[in-house]
């Protein structure tokens, strides 16, 4: 005699519940094996249940109408024999008892294979020795992962100052984000506050112990006798900047030749008598900011701005133009400057470039650019690759002028002032169709003045 | 909001949608009349919008295929079931030759607003014929999306954004989630977009992607892995074809440990495609290989119980490669 339970059997792919629309038996009644006990209701079919034992049904374990899991116990039956669930049969629910049997047989199987392993370690042997291996192990420890290199570049953190916590010590991004970069600081500081010392010093052992560390902490590499000067403020605006213009943005360069003969004449003609009268030397440049000013005013695309997926059209057209001290370069900004006839121009550029001279230029007059004017020309380059004055979108480099031979449409030569244009444009905003339509117009415009041309 | 099922918010979608449009028809095998379906996703359906809108095909699975194609040229929008995801094979030629490109050769002239669905997945001990995941088989066809929900939310909004797309959408229902998964889903009238990955939970140790029964693998074991101090950003990969990339690589770049995870063959899958584009758009950002859990390479998922547990990916499985790619 042994007590026997019968589950709710697997009715079908996808079916996990099931009820019982109807017992076919009643507790005490006797029972053979194969009769049906009850008819289960899933949502697909109803199914006949039929007993896998012979015997007495004892107890039902579920109610009518509620819907159960597939496998839960539904009915005791107590059986005749002991040995009689050994006698299989073939309905599905031998299927389920079948599958209990394999998860059986499965842990064995695990077990098995857990207190086992000893035998196959000694045939695996060379295989774990060799990832055992120490040398092997610090061999990853120094292979970095393109995360992980990459976060350290851009921190400036050296790699092997951080403790790795992954895998066989490992550096991961995680440990990399979270290395205090001022501690290492501090060390990189070290070898240009030694320096005074060690000059003085001259203790060659020393010197030799201390080069490694230098060469691993130190941006670039120094040797006995150079020179550490700290970069003063101006400096050090001018280099953020430039890494911020050169980094951020997508640089792209036109350069065009312009004829300026007309220019050259008309200054020489009018350069003396515009001195005395209005207490500022005519310079080339006024003529450059006017041209590319109505050039602006015909292309908006230039006198634009990047910003996180906006193109910003500036109204106003403000130029910045650089003026070079001896120590330092600064960009003021002539505001609205479309609202100034050359003369106009001469005198807030020497104004400018006054104020620059003596130190005195304000937040202000260095503010709101939208495009520079570069006078490279000054001194003496006929080509160079401006980087562009960052939020702008562009910057022209007008280069120096210089008297060639050009062939004419009748097919001689003539002796022309000619000048290079170099434009860098924001590739993100405008493209070299833009670029040079742009340039075409800064090139007619300043074709279009005459000797006769009026300066105010 | 009301308890559904994943099986009964696909229905109430359905239902949702053939009120709202009286041109939404529905057919396959088993599909009409009083059965609704192998599954039941259609019961009732028949019964209340009638026997010309809810009906049953032949066992032809091409011409459930190609009476779709045909329906949406002449204005209806065709629900056309397959009654398991393995019985779409007669039919690929009118999925691919005819539905996912009648946009593109009448030059957006004609459309083929359809809606394929297709109970896929192992674990139901369906053997070879009733398994499968068959979606690689129809994935990177341009002009044929798929999908895939994952909970009864996402299933009940993606079926009534499939019926109302113009393109082709083949809609992948997970058929070990149909009673297993309930959710307390809206009533309003929502959809889901076609085309959107979703992040269903967040963290910074690891990402893991997948879809389908995996993906609520994946989401419990990134419980157990957080009593252990790990945190994972989990993907619902969602829309297959086509894949929402920027979704995908970003949060594959947020941690730069990427587990993708797929009930299918472990090769040639979908997860293959994810792993490519990974490796394309975020190098700089890994911080270790890019890991597949998969099934293995057999040609289908197997009969017998212990072959078929070997075969599926299951919690344990995730648990334990989610852990190993942490401690990376």
């Amino acid at each position: 005699m042994s007590i026997k339970i019968i589950e709710m059997p697997h009715l079908g792919e996808s079916v996990t519940e099931a009820s019982i629309a109807v017992w076919l038996v009643s507790e005490g009644d006797r029972i053979e094996k194969y009769d049906p006990i009850a008819e289960a209701v899933s949502d697909k079919v109803t199914t006949e249940i039929p007993s896998n034992y012979s015997g007495i049904v004892k107890e039902f374990l579920i109610d009518i109408d509620t819907d159960v899991e597939i496998g839960t116990p539904m009915v005791k039956i107590q059986t005749d024999e002991e040995g009689e669930d050994e006698a299989a049969g073939s309905s599905e629910v031998e299927i389920e008892t079948g599958e209990e049997f394999t998860d059986h047989i499965n842990e064995e199987i695990d077990k098995e294979a857990e207190r086992e392993p000893m035998e196959r370690q000694t045939t695996s042997d060379a295989k774990q020795s060799t990832s055992k291996n120490i040398q092997k192990d610090s061999d990853s420890a120094a292979r970095y992962s393109p995360a992980v290199v990459r976060i350290s570049q851009e921190r400036g953190i050296d790699l092997s100052q951080v403790e790795g916590t992954g895998k066989h010590g490992r550096i991961t991004r995680k440990d990399v984000l979270a290395f205090d970069v001022d501690s290492q600081q501090s060390a990189a500081q070290q070898p240009s506050e030694m320096k005074p010392n060690r000059s003085e010093e001259t203790v060659p052992a020393k010197d030799e112990s201390a080069r490694p560390q230098k060469a691993a902490s130190a941006a670039s590499v120094q040797s006995n006798g150079d020179e550490v000067v700290p970069a003063d403020g101006i400096r050090k605006a001018i280099a953020k900047k430039m890494v911020q213009s050169s980094t951020e943005i997508p640089h792209a360069w036109l350069m065009v030749e312009a004829d300026v003969t007309n220019i050259v004449k008309l200054r020489e003609q009018t350069k003396t008598a515009f001195k005395e009268q209005e207490g500022v030397s005519l310079s080339y440049f006024p003529f450059f900011v006017k041209a590319v000013v109505q050039a602006l005013k015909k292309h908006p695309v230039i006198n634009t701005s990047w910003d996180n997926g906006n193109i910003v059209y500036h109204k106003d057209i403000n130029i910045s133009v650089a003026v070079a001290t001896d120590e330092h370069l600064f960009v003021p900004v002539i505001q609205q400057a479309d609202r100034y006839s050359l003369n106009g121009l001469s005198k807030e550029v020497s104004r400018l470039a006054g104020l620059a001279r003596q130190g005195k230029l304000t937040t202000s007059d260095m503010q709101g650019g939208t495009m520079t004017v570069n006078n490279t020309g000054s001194f003496g380059s006929v080509q160079s690759m401006g980087i562009i004055n960052h939020p702008q979108a562009a910057i022209l480099q007008v280069e120096s002028i210089n008297k060639r031979f050009v062939p004419t449409e009748d097919g001689g030569f003539k002796a022309a002032d000619m000048v290079n244009l170099c434009l860098s444009i924001d590739h993100r905003i405008i493209d070299g169709l833009q670029a040079g339509r742009f340039l075409q117009t800064v090139k007619e415009n300043l074709g279009r003045f005459s000797d006769e041309s009026d300066l105010y | 909001m009301a308890m559904m099922t994943y099986l009964e918010a696909i229905r109430k979608g359905i239902e949702e949608e053939m009120a709202r449009d009286e041109n939404v028809v529905i057919f396959g095998e088993d599909v009409g009349g009083v059965k609704g379906g192998v599954f039941g996703v259609t019961k009732g359906l028949a019964e209340q919008f009638g026997d010309d809108r809810c009906f049953n095909t032949p066992l032809t699975e091409g011409q459930i295929g190609g009476l779709a194609v045909g329906l949406g040229l002449v204005g209806y929008r065709a629900i056309g079931e397959f009654q398991f995801a393995d019985y779409i094979l007669p039919a690929v030629n009118q999925l691919i030759s005819e539905a996912s490109r009648m946009r593109y050769r009448t030059k957006g002239d004609w459309t083929a607003p359809i809606v394929y669905r297709a109970p896929y997945g192992g674990g139901v001990r369906g053997g070879l014929y009733h398994s499968q995941s068959t979606e690689k088989v129809l994935f990177g066809q341009p002009g044929l999306r798929i999908v895939t929900p994952s909970s009864p939310h996402d299933a009940k909004g993606l079926i009534k954004a499939a019926i109302r797309s113009d393109d082709p959408v083949l809609f992948y229902e997970h058929k070990r989630l149909y009673r297993l998964l309930k959710e307390d889903v809206s009533e309003e009238d929502y959809v889901v977009p076609l085309d959107k990955a979703n992040v269903v939970r967040e963290g910074d140790d690891i990402t893991v992607i997948g879809y389908g029964m995996v993906l609520n693998h994946a989401l419990k074991a990134a419980e157990t892995l957080s009593k252990e101090g790990y945190e994972a950003e989990v993907v619902d990969a969602r829309s297959l074809y086509p894949l929402d990339k920027e979704t995908l690589v970003k949060a594959a770049k947020k941690t730069g440990k990427v587990l993708l995870v797929t009930e299918d063959n472990l090769e040639g899958s979908i997860m293959s495609e994810i792993s490519a584009i990974i490796a394309e758009e975020a190098l700089f950002d890994l911080d270790a290989p890019i890991r597949r859990l998969a099934g293995p390479d057999s040609p289908s998922m197997p009969y017998s119980i212990a072959l078929e547990r070997e075969f599926l990916v299951n919690e344990e499985k995730v648990t334990n490669a989610m852990r190993e790619l942490a401690e990376f």
